[in-house]
C-alpha cells in the first residue's frame, strides 16, 4: 500500500529520516486523481473575465493604426488594451537596464506572435469574436528570419556592457592548428526546441484593496513576475503578490516568459476592476513564446594521430530572436561548455547573439550548455571517423586529469573530476567493448539495417553564471502541535523540489516527512528570490531551508534541555529524530516533538524562522574571459545503442546505460526521474523535434500534430540508470549535487551511435554528414551520402 | 430524445441549450467543474484529456474505452457512461492504477497524469493483454514531457489486464448503455443521431446539406482549432448495420463505422497487411473513436487506410435511399479531399475480396515519429506471382505522394510479366518518379518522399521473399523489416 503522504493525519512514529531515502513524488497521488491544482484549475471568483492576446501576424512591420471601437461595442467585451493603456513602464525585459521588450507593441512589431493588444471579455469565444473586430493596420517591413540572414545583414543583439563578441582564449590556437598532424574544419547547426510543457502559460490576476494586485502564475520566477507587474502597473513591489501553486512543466520556458502574460492579466484586471485570467491554448503558446536557441558554429580543430586534441578554434552564433531576454547568459554558458569534459590546451572560442524576427528565444534545460557541447562532440566524432578510432577512446584520451591539475579554458580548476571513474565503471557495466564488436559483426551481415553504439560523458557547471543570482531564502513555521509549514523560494514544476525540501526540513527537525507541508511558493512568504533554474533549486533552497530549521532547532534545544533536565553544556547532544527529542546519555527521558513545540509556545519562544543562503566564492570576469563561475561540476556518462533503417531513415534506441553523479542523492527516486526524463528530452531535441517556419516567419509546427516530442515508443526498450555511489560532494546541501540539466546532454550519445550506424553503410573511415535534429529524413540523407562514398 | 442525456461518473446528466459541438472536455472543465481532466492540445495528440467511456463495441458488448475528451462532442456520449479521473478514488482509497503510477514515480509535473491514469484504467480492464507490444500501443497516445516514460511503461505492465472488481467492473456487468438516438437543437445548431437507415434518409431528405460524423477525430478539429460551429451534423454511430465486420466470400466486409481498434483486432488473425497499417494508424484513444469510413471519406492525400485497401483490391459500397452502388476504392477518391459520394449517399461498407493465390501483400506507414503521427509516405503493395515466378498482377498504392491516394500505374504496368526479382524491382523504381511528383512540407521533402517510395518497394520485395504476408515483429527499428 502506498503511503498517502500529504493526507494522513499527523501521528508519531519512529520513521527514519527521509533524507537520502527513496520517496514518492510529494504530489504523485494528487496528480493521478486530478486533485493537484494548477493555475487554470483554481476556482474562479464571480465575475472573472478572460484575457486574450492579439498577436502580430507579421515578422516585421510598422503598426500604422490601432482601432478597437467595433470590438468594444460588442456586449460582454470589457476592454481592449494597447500600449498607450499601460500606466507604468511598457517593458518586460528580464535584464536590468535593458529595455528592449515592450509588453505591447508601440509602433513596430518584430516577430509573428508579438503581443499587440489584450482583449478582455466574458468568455473566450467572445474574446475571439472581439479580436476579429479590432483593427490593427500594418505596413510590412523586410524581415530577418535565420542566423544565416542575420550574419549576412550584420544583425546582432550586442551585450549591453560589452558590445564585442564574448571571447575566451588560452595558449596559441593558431600556431597549434598549423602544427597539428590532423586538422578538421566545418560548420554545424543545432535546432530550436519547443519546451512543450504540458501546461501552457497561465496567469490569474485579482485586484485587492489600495490598488494592490494578487496573481497566481505558472512561473519559475515569481519574484520577477512581481517586479514586472509592479513596473507595468506603476506600483511598488509591496503592492504585488505572486503565488505559484505548481507548474505543469516549465523546462526554462517559464523562467522569463511567464511574466508578460502575468503582466497582461494584471493590466486587464486593473482596467476592468475584475479578476482576469490569461491562458494560452497550445497553438498560441507555441506561436507566441520563445524556444531553445538554435546555434550555428564554425570550427577548426587540430589533433594528434592518436586522437588527442591539440587545438580548437570555434565561433558560435545563436539566434536570439527579436529581443535580449536571457540570450547573453545562454551564450555564456554555451561558451563555458565548449570543453565539455576535455582539456583544450590551445583554444579560442567566441560567440555572438544574432537578432532575428522570431519570438525571443529563451532559457531551456541546459541553457546553452547542450548547444556548446554539441560542437566539441561533433569535432571529436569527426576526428574518430577520420582516424578510424573508437569515439569513446578519443573522449577518454582528452579528459581533464584527476587529481586536478587542469583548468578550464575560462580558468576554473577542474576539481573532483569523476569522469575517469564513471568511464571505467560504465564501460564495464554496459559491456561497451563486447557490444561494439557484436554490432560491427551485425553490420557486416546486414544490408539495410545497421546498428551503432555511442558513449557520451558530460561535465556541467553548477551555478547561475550571473553570480548574484546564487541566493535563496526560506521561511519555516512550526505550530504548537508539532506540525510544520515549509515555505521556500523555489517553485515546483514537477522536478521534485518540494519532495527534496520536505526531506531536508523533516531531517533537520527530526520529524516525519508527513508532518511537513510544503506551501505554494509566494512572494509574500519568501521575497527577492531567484528563478528556479540552472539546476540550482535544491542546492540553493535546500541550504536556506536547512538554515531556517537550524535556527528553530537551536531555539527548541534550549527548551528541550530544560524539559529533559540536561545541562546547558550538554544541550548540544540533544537529538531530534523520528519525531522525538532525546539525549543519548539519558535514554529514559524523551519527549515528542509536539510536546516540545507546545512547551516552547507556552514558554514564549518564537516558532518561525527564516533561512538564507548565498553561494560563496564564485565570480567571472567577462572582459578577461576568466574566473570561477561555477561552485562545482556535475558529471555523468551514457552508452546508447541504436538501430537505423537504410530504407526509411527511421531509427530506434535499443538500449541506454547511464551512470550519473548526483553526489549523495537527497531523494534517489526523484533524481532517477530527472536523469531519465532529461535524457529523453535531449533525445527529442537531437532526433524528432523540428521547429519549422515558413518564408514569412510564421511557425509551421505550432501543435503536437506537426511538432513531435518523443512518445512512449521512442523511449529505449532497455533503459538502465544508475546513480554514482559513494560520491558525496563537498560544501553542498547534504553532499548532493544538482541534477536538472546535466542528464539532458547525455543524449548526445545517441548522435554518436547514429553516426556509427550510418557510417556502416559506407566503407571504413566514412565521415558522416548528419544534420541535427536527426529526423528520418536527415538520417536517410546521411545514409545516402555514406553509401555514395567510394570504396 | 431531444435532450443531451448521459451519465457522468455514474450520475445522470441531462442538458439542453448547450451547443451540440461543445466538447466533453470543455463541458467537464467549464460546466461540471471537474478540472482533473486537462487540455494539452485540443487535437487528440497529447492524451491529457483522456476519459473513460463505457459504451457498446461492434458486437453490442459493453466495453470501457479510453477516449480523448477534447475531440468528443457531447451528443457522441448520448446514453453512454463517461468517467473522469475524479471517479477513480472510491471511499477515500486510491485505485490500483493510481497507486501503481505513483509508486513508479510515473508523474513529475502531473499535467499529463490524469490522462495517463485513464489510459491505464482501460489497460487494466482490457481482456486481451497477451502480448508486451500492446503496452506501448495502449500508452503511446499520452505524451509526457517529464518522465521519459520508463516509469509509465512499468506502471502499465503492472496493471494491464488485472480487471479488479471496481466500480467500472460493476458498471460493465450491471449497466446497459442507453439508446444514442437524438434529434437535438440548440440555437442555430442541430445534431441528429438516427437509429435506422429509414430515419437517416428522412433526415437527409429534409437537410441535404447535412454533414456526417462518427468518431469526430477529424471533424472536431474544425471546432477546437478553427472554432467553427457546424450548423448541422448527422451522426451515423447508432446505425448498427454500418458496424458490420465479418468474413465474406473469402474476403471481408468492413462497415464504415467500424473503429480502428475493432479493425486492428479483427485483422490481426485474418488480414496481416491491414493489421500492420492499423497498428500504427494512431494512438489508442484515437483508434477507439476513428472509423474506417471516416478515414476514407475525409479523402486526405495520405489516407492511411486507403493505400492498403486499394492494394488489396477493395471496393467501396455506397448506399442511398435509391439503393446501392459499388466502385473500386481507387475510384472513390476523385481529387484532393474529394470523394465520389453524391448528395444523399453514404459510404456503407468496404468489401475486401479474397486474395488470389500467389499474392504477396504488405502495408507501410512512414512518419517522423513511429507512434501517434501522420504519415510522410504510406503504401500498400500487392503483387501476384504465378508459378513460374512471374508477376501476374501488381497493385502499388501510395499515400502522401499526390493529391489523393493513388496507384503507381507506370511502375505497375512495367512490373507485370517480369520475373519477381530484385533486378525487376530496381528496373521499375525510376518509373515512380514519373508516376508521382510529391510535395515538400513539414512532414518531409519531395526528395525524401520520392526516395522512401522507392525504398518501400525494395523493402517489400525483400520482406515477401519467404513469407507472402509477413507479420510485424514485436520490436523493430523501422517500418520495413529487412536486415
Amino acid at each position: 500500500m502506498v503511503a498517502i503522504l500529504s493526507e494522513v493525519a499527523p501521528r508519531e512514529s519512529d520513521v527514519k529520516s527521509p533524507l537520502h531515502a527513496p520517496a514518492l513524488h510529494e504530489s504523485g497521488l494528487k496528480h493521478t486523481s486530478g486533485e493537484a491544482l494548477y493555475v487554470d484549475d483554481l476556482p474562479l471568483l464571480p465575475g472573472t473575465l478572460v484575457g486574450h492576446v492579439i498577436a502580430s501576424p507579421h515578422a516585421h512591420a510598422r503598426v500604422v493604426r490601432k482601432e478597437a471601437r467595433r470590438a468594444l461595442a460588442l456586449p460582454g467585451v470589457h476592454a481592449v488594451l494597447f500600449a498607450q493603456d499601460i500606466p507604468g513602464v511598457n517593458d518586460v525585459c528580464p535584464v536590468r537596464g535593458v529595455h528592449d521588450e515592450p509588453l505591447l507593441a508601440v509602433d513596430e512589431v518584430h516577430c509573428v506572435g508579438q503581443s499587440v493588444a489584450l482583449v478582455v471579455a466574458e468568455s473566450a469565444a467572445l474574446c475571439r469574436q472581439a479580436a476579429a473586430l479590432v483593427e490593427v493596420e500594418y505596413e510590412a517591413l523586410p524581415a530577418c528570419l535565420s542566423i544565416r540572414e542575420a550574419l549576412e545583414q550584420g544583425s546582432f543583439l550586442p551585450h549591453w556592457l560589452y558590445p564585442g563578441p564574448h571571447l575566451i582564449r588560452r595558449g596559441e590556437p593558431e600556431a597549434a592548428l598549423l602544427a597539428a598532424p590532423v586538422r578538421i574544419q566545418g560548420e554545424c547547426m543545432t535546432g530550436a526546441q519547443d519546451h512543450f510543457y504540458l501546461e501552457t502559460q497561465a496567469s490569474l490576476a485579482v485586484m485587492e484593496e489600495d490598488g494592490a494586485v494578487r496573481l497566481w502564475s505558472s512561473t519559475q520566477h515569481p519574484s520577477e513576475v512581481q517586479e514586472k507587474v509592479a513596473e507595468v502597473l506603476g506600483l511598488g513591489r509591496h503592492q504585488v503578490t505572486v503565488e505559484v501553486p505548481r507548474m505543469g512543466g516549465a523546462f526554462g520556458g517559464k523562467e522569463t516568459q511567464a511574466a508578460p502574460f502575468a503582466a497582461l492579466a494584471a493590466l486587464g484586471a486593473r482596467a476592468t476592476r475584475r479578476p482576469v485570467k490569461v491562458w494560452l491554448n497550445r497553438d498560441q503558446d507555441m506561436e507566441q513564446t520563445g524556444k531553445r536557441h538554435p546555434f550555428w558554429a564554425r570550427y577548426e580543430a587540430g589533433f594528434f594521430e592518436d586522437g588527442r586534441l591539440l587545438a580548437l578554434k570555434a565561433e558560435l552564433v545563436s539566434d536570439g530572436g527579436w529581443s535580449n531576454d536571457l540570450s547573453h547568459a545562454i551564450l555564456d554558458r554555451a561558451l563555458f561548455h565548449m570543453d565539455n569534459a576535455y582539456f583544450l590546451p590551445n583554444v579560442e572560442v567566441s560567440g555572438r547573439v544574432a537578432r532575428t524576427n522570431q519570438p525571443s528565444n529563451t532559457a531551456f534545460r541546459g541553457f546553452g550548455g547542450p548547444q556548446g557541447m554539441f560542437v566539441v562532440e561533433e569535432v571529436l566524432n569527426r576526428a574518430a571517423e577520420r582516424l578510424g578510432l573508437d569515439p569513446a577512446e578519443v573522449r577518454r584520451l582528452n579528459y581533464y586529469h584527476e587529481p586536478s591539475e587542469h583548468r578550464t579554458h575560462y580558468g576554473q580548476l577542474v576539481e573532483g573530476n569523476r569522469l575517469p571513474r564513471i568511464h571505467a565503471e560504465l564501460m564495464a557495466s554496459s559491456e561497451y567493448a563486447r557490444r561494439r564488436a557484436e554490432i560491427d559483426a551485425f553490420n557486416a551481415a546486414s544490408r539495410w539495417t545497421k546498428r551503432g553504439i555511442g558513449y557520451q560523458p558530460v561535465k556541467f557547471g553548477i551555478s547561475f553564471t550571473t553570480s548574484f543570482l546564487n541566493q535563496a531564502g526560506a521561511l519555516v513555521v512550526i505550530y504548537g502541535d508539532g506540525t510544520v509549514q515549509l515555505n521556500h523560494g523555489g517553485t515546483e514544476m514537477g522536478q521534485g523540489l518540494h519532495t527534496k525540501m520536505r526531506a531536508v526540513c523533516a531531517h533537520a527537525l527530526g520529524v516525519p516527512a508527513e508532518h511537513v507541508r510544503v506551501m505554494t511558493t509566494a512572494t509574500d512568504k519568501v521575497p527577492n528570490t531567484s528563478a528556479t533554474a540552472a539546476s540550482s533549486g535544491s542546492d540553493l533552497n535546500g541550504q536556506a531551508v536547512k538554515a531556517a530549521c537550524e535556527v528553530l532547532r537551536e531555539r527548541l534545544r534550549l527548551v528541550a534541555a530544560h524539559l529533559l533536565q540536561v545541562d546547558r553544556a550538554e544541550a548540544q547532544g540533544i537529538v531530534f529524530a523520528g519525531g522525538r527529542v532525546s539525549h543519548p546519555a539519558y535514554p529514559h527521558r524523551s519527549l515528542t516533538f509536539a510536546e516540545l513545540t507546545h512547551a516552547a509556545y507556552q514558554a514564549q519562544v518564537s516558532l518561525s524562522a527564516t533561512g538564507y543562503y548565498r553561494t560563496p566564492d564564485i565570480g567571472y570576469d567577462r572582459k578577461m574571459g576568466q574566473g570561477k563561475p561555477f561552485h562545482y561540476f556535475a558529471f555523468g556518462g551514457a552508452v546508447v545503442e541504436v538501430e537505423v533503417s537504410g530504407l526509411t531513415g527511421e531509427h530506434r534506441v535499443r538500449r541506454v546505460d547511464i551512470l550519473h553523479d548526483v553526489g549523495s542523492s537527497l531523494v534517489p527516486t526523484i533524481d532517477r526521474g530527472q536523469v531519465e526524463g532529461g535524457f529523453i528530452q535531449g533525445l527529442g531535441w537531437l532526433t524528432c523535434e523540428e521547429v519549422l517556419i515558413d518564408a514569412k516567419g510564421r511557425l509551421l509546427t505550432h501543435s503536437p500534430d506537426t511538432y513531435k516530442i518523443p512518445a512512449l515508443g521512442d523511449a529505449p526498450e532497455d533503459f538502465r540508470v544508475q546513480l554514482l555511489e559513494r560520491a558525496p560532494q563537498d560544501s553542498t546541501i547534504h553532499g548532493s549535487k544538482a541534477v536538472g540539466e546535466p542528464p539532458f546532454m547525455l543524449a548526445i550519445g545517441a548522435v554518436t551511435a547514429l553516426r556509427h550506424a550510418v557510417a556502416a553503410f559506407g566503407p571504413p573511415r566514412t565521415e558522416v554528414q548528419l544534420a541535427s535534429p536527426a529526423t528520418p529524413e536527415a538520417i536517410l540523407r546521411a545514409v545516402e551520402a555514406a553509401r555514395s562514398v567510394k570504396r | 430524445m431531444d435532450r443531451l442525456r448521459f451519465y457522468l461518473n455514474d450520475r445522470l446528466v441531462e442538458e439542453s441549450g448547450l451547443s451540440p459541438t461543445t466538447t466533453v472536455l470543455r463541458y467537464l472543465r467549464d460546466r461540471a467543474h471537474l478540472t482533473g481532466t486537462k487540455e494539452g492540445c485540443a487535437e487528440g495528440d497529447c492524451g491529457a484529456c483522456t476519459v473513460a467511456v463505457l459504451e457498446e463495441d461492434g458486437k453490442g458488448a459493453p466495453v470501457l474505452r479510453a477516449i480523448n475528451s477534447c475531440l468528443l462532442l457531447l451528443p457522441m456520449v448520448q446514453g453512454k457512461r463517461v468517467y473522469t479521473v475524479e471517479a477513480l478514488k472510491e471511499g477515500g482509497r486510491y485505485h490500483l492504477v493510481q497507486e501503481a503510477l505513483a509508486r513508479e514515480l510515473g508523474s513529475q509535473c502531473g499535467y499529463c497524469t490524469p490522462g495517463v491514469t485513464m489510459a491505464l484504467l482501460e489497460a487494466c480492464h482490457r481482456e486481451d493483454f497477451n502480448e508486451p507490444w500492446k503496452l506501448d500501443a495502449q500508452m503511446c497516445g499520452n505524451l509526457c514531457r517529464c518522465t521519459g516514460y520508463r516509469p509509465i511503461r512499468d506502471a502499465a505492465a503492472r496493471v494491464a489486464g488485472l480487471r479488479p472488481a471496481d466500480r467500472f467492473a460493476r458498471a460493465l456487468a450491471e449497466t446497459k448503455p442507453e439508446p444514442m438516438e437524438l434529434a437535438y437543437t440548440a440555437g442555430p445548431q442541430r445534431f441528429f443521431t438516427p437509429a435506422t437507415l429509414e430515419a437517416l434518409w428522412d433526415v437527409l431528405d429534409a437537410h441535404p446539406e447535412a454533414r456526417f460524423v462518427v468518431g469526430g477525430t477529424d471533424l472536431s478539429l474544425e471546432v477546437t482549432k478553427r472554432f467553427a460551429e457546424p450548423p448541422l451534423l448527422v451522426s451515423l454511430e447508432a446505425l448498427r448495420v454500418l458496424r458490420t465486420l465479418e468474413p465474406r466470400a473469402g474476403g471481408h466486409r468492413v462497415g464504415a463505422t467500424v473503429t480502428l481498434t475493432e479493425l486492428e483486432d479483427y485483422s490481426r488473425a485474418t488480414c496481416p497487411p491491414l493489421e500492420r497499417m492499423a497498428r500504427y494508424f494512431g494512438a489508442r484513444q484515437i483508434k477507439n473513436r476513428a472509423t474506417v469510413g471516416g478515414n476514407l471519406c475525409t479523402a486526405s492525400p495520405i489516407g492511411d487506410l486507403a493505400p492498403v485497401l486499394i492494394s488489396l483490391g477493395a471496393e467501396a459500397v455506397v448506399l442511398s435511399r435509391a439503393g446501392e452502388r459499388r466502385m473500386a476504392l481507387e475510384d472513390f477518391f476523385v481529387d484532393y479531399r474529394r470523394t465520389a459520394l453524391r448528395r444523399g449517399e453514404l459510404l456503407a461498407f468496404v468489401d475486401v475480396p479474397a486474395q488470389p493465390a500467389g499474392a504477396r501483400a504488405i502495408a507501410y506507414k512512414v512518419s517522423k515519429r513511429r507512434e501517434l503521427d501522420i504519415s510522410s509516405v504510406s503504401a500498400g503493395f500487392r503483387v501476384v506471382v504465378d508459378e513460374q515466378g512471374r508477376v501476374r498482377e501488381a497493385r502499388l498504392a501510395y499515400g502522401g505522394m499526390s493529391a489523393r491516394p493513388a496507384r503507381a500505374s507506370r511502375a505497375e504496368a512495367a512490373l507485370v510479366g517480369q520475373p519477381w526479382t530484385e533486378a525487376s524491382v530496381e528496373a521499375v523504381l525510376p518509373l515512380l518518379d514519373e508516376d508521382f511528383t510529391p510535395r515538400t512540407d513539414h512532414r518531409g521533402s519531395d526528395w525524401y518522399r520520392a526516395q522512401v517510395a522507392k525504398n518501400l518497394l525494395r523493402g517489400f520485395f525483400l520482406e515477401t521473399l519467404s513469407e507472402p504476408a509477413p507479420r510485424l515483429q514485436e520490436r523493430h527499428a523501422a517500418t520495413v523489416q529487412v536486415r
